[in-house]
Order: C-alpha cells, then structure tokens, then sequence
C-alpha cells in the first residue's frame, strides 16, 4: 500500500511518500503506527504522539482503530490548520 | 406550498493563484433570477497569529481529498439547507500579511441559508479539510497549530 506524509510528520519521516508491505498482523492504524514508529529514530519521533495524528484511508478520515485491509493509500497528518 | 426545483452548481477549486471576488460571485449569479442571497467569505492572511508577528504563512494540502472532502461537506450543506449555489476557492503557496487565502460564497433563495451554509461550510475548512499552514516569522519557522475553538465551532453543527 501507499503511505504519504504532510506537514510535520512528512518533515520527521523524511519522505513525502512511499510504499510499504506491512505483516499481516499488522490490521489497525494504530498498530500500523506502532509497526512504522519501530522502523527508526526519524518514524518514532514522527508518531511520537500517535494520538494526536490523524489519519486518512484512501482520501476519507478514519479512526485509530480502522481496519487497514484492502487499503490502497493511507495518510498520516497533523491536526488540520487550513481556511 | 412546493418550493421550484433549483440547481445549486458547486466549484471547487484549489489553486495558486488569487481569486476576485467580483467576478465569482458574477459567475455564481449569471443568469439566474432565483437567487435572492449571496454570503462572501474571504480569508485573508494576518500580520499576527497568537501575539507572534507574521512574516508570511505557507499552505500546503493533500492534493485528492482536500477537494473530495471540501465536497463532502457542501454535499451536506445542500442537504441541510436549500442552496442555489456553492463557491469554494482555497489557494495554496506561500502568501504575505494581506492577501486572499480562502473565499467560500453561498447563494441562496433567502440570506439565512446562505449565512449558515457559509458558516458551516468555513467551520468545517478549517478543522476537516487537509490543508496545514507553516508560518515564518522572525524567531523562524513553525507549523501552525490547530486551536480548540475551531473544533468547538465545528461541533455546534452536530448539536440538534
């Protein structure tokens, strides 16, 4: 699946995007944040808060505890400033 | 007695470049003799966000669903109200202390429609759409964080 980042959280991962293959225990947005933030200093200090992240399945927002299968692109963003 | 049958057209545009306002709402009423309302809101970027002085704020946005949930939410202020028709502009890039940012106009039979859609409609930019600023400022450069209030304005829509 895609992942992409904005905001901070792009600027702590380092990338704007990419694709990641996920253990299939891996079923929630929560635990796909734990399974990211294990990946290195630059993703935990990303998800370090990982309540205050917000997160999109295939451009709808979703909750931490949505199931992830069958997603095709999943975002992970700040609390939104925009208007 | 039943009310005619409107069409409401919806624009939705993200972009770079300014808006006039004149000339959308022009767009917006061309034509048509069924509007009696049209509601303007612009939002306009501020020298001082906080008490901290404001050099310029830059916008950035998830290309996709800014759009698609911008029309979510005029999807559901047709429903909650009769509009004739919805504008909304949001522009991204790097802007100064005085220009335009955001214009949603909202035309309607009646102004009450018009004034709650556009209300509804702002509210909900401000905490839904996936638009985020970063400011610079003269201690440097920080993401804007998300007020409270504006979560709060949002939530009066789901109160009965």
């Amino acid at each position: 699946m895609k992942v992409k980042y904005f905001a901070w959280v792009r600027e702590r991962v380092g990338k704007a995007e990419e694709i990641i293959e996920p253990p299939a225990t891996v079923r929630t947005v929560e635990e796909l944040i734990a399974w990211l933030s294990a990946r290195s200093e630059a993703y935990a200090y990303a998800f370090e808060k990982p309540k205050v992240i917000r997160t999109a399945i295939d451009h709808a927002h979703v909750k931490a505890d949505a199931a992830i299968a069958g997603a095709r692109e999943i975002a992970f963003f700040p609390p939104m400033t925009g208007g | 007695m039943i009310s005619p049958v409107t069409t409401c057209p919806v624009a939705i545009r993200i972009q770079e470049d300014d808006f006039d306002i004149a000339r959308e709402i022009a767009v917006l009423t061309k034509g048509r003799t069924d509007i009696g309302a049209v509601v303007s809101f612009s939002g306009i970027c501020r020298a001082d966000e906080d008490s901290s002085d404001i050099a310029a704020l830059t916008l950035e946005h998830y290309p996709g669903m800014a759009e698609e949930e911008i029309k979510r939410h005029v999807d559901e202020a047709m429903s909650r109200w009769p509009l004739s028709g919805v504008t909304v502009i949001h522009r991204v890039g790097r802007f100064e202390p005085g220009q335009n940012i955001v214009l949603v106009l909202t035309a309607s039979q009646h102004r009450r429609g018009a004034f709650e859609a556009g209300e509804f409609l702002m509210d909900y930019l401000k905490t839904s759409a996936p638009f985020w600023k970063k400011e610079e400022s003269a201690t440097g450069t920080g993401w804007v964080e998300a007020h409270a209030r504006d979560d709060e304005a949002a939530a009066r829509w789901t109160k009965s």
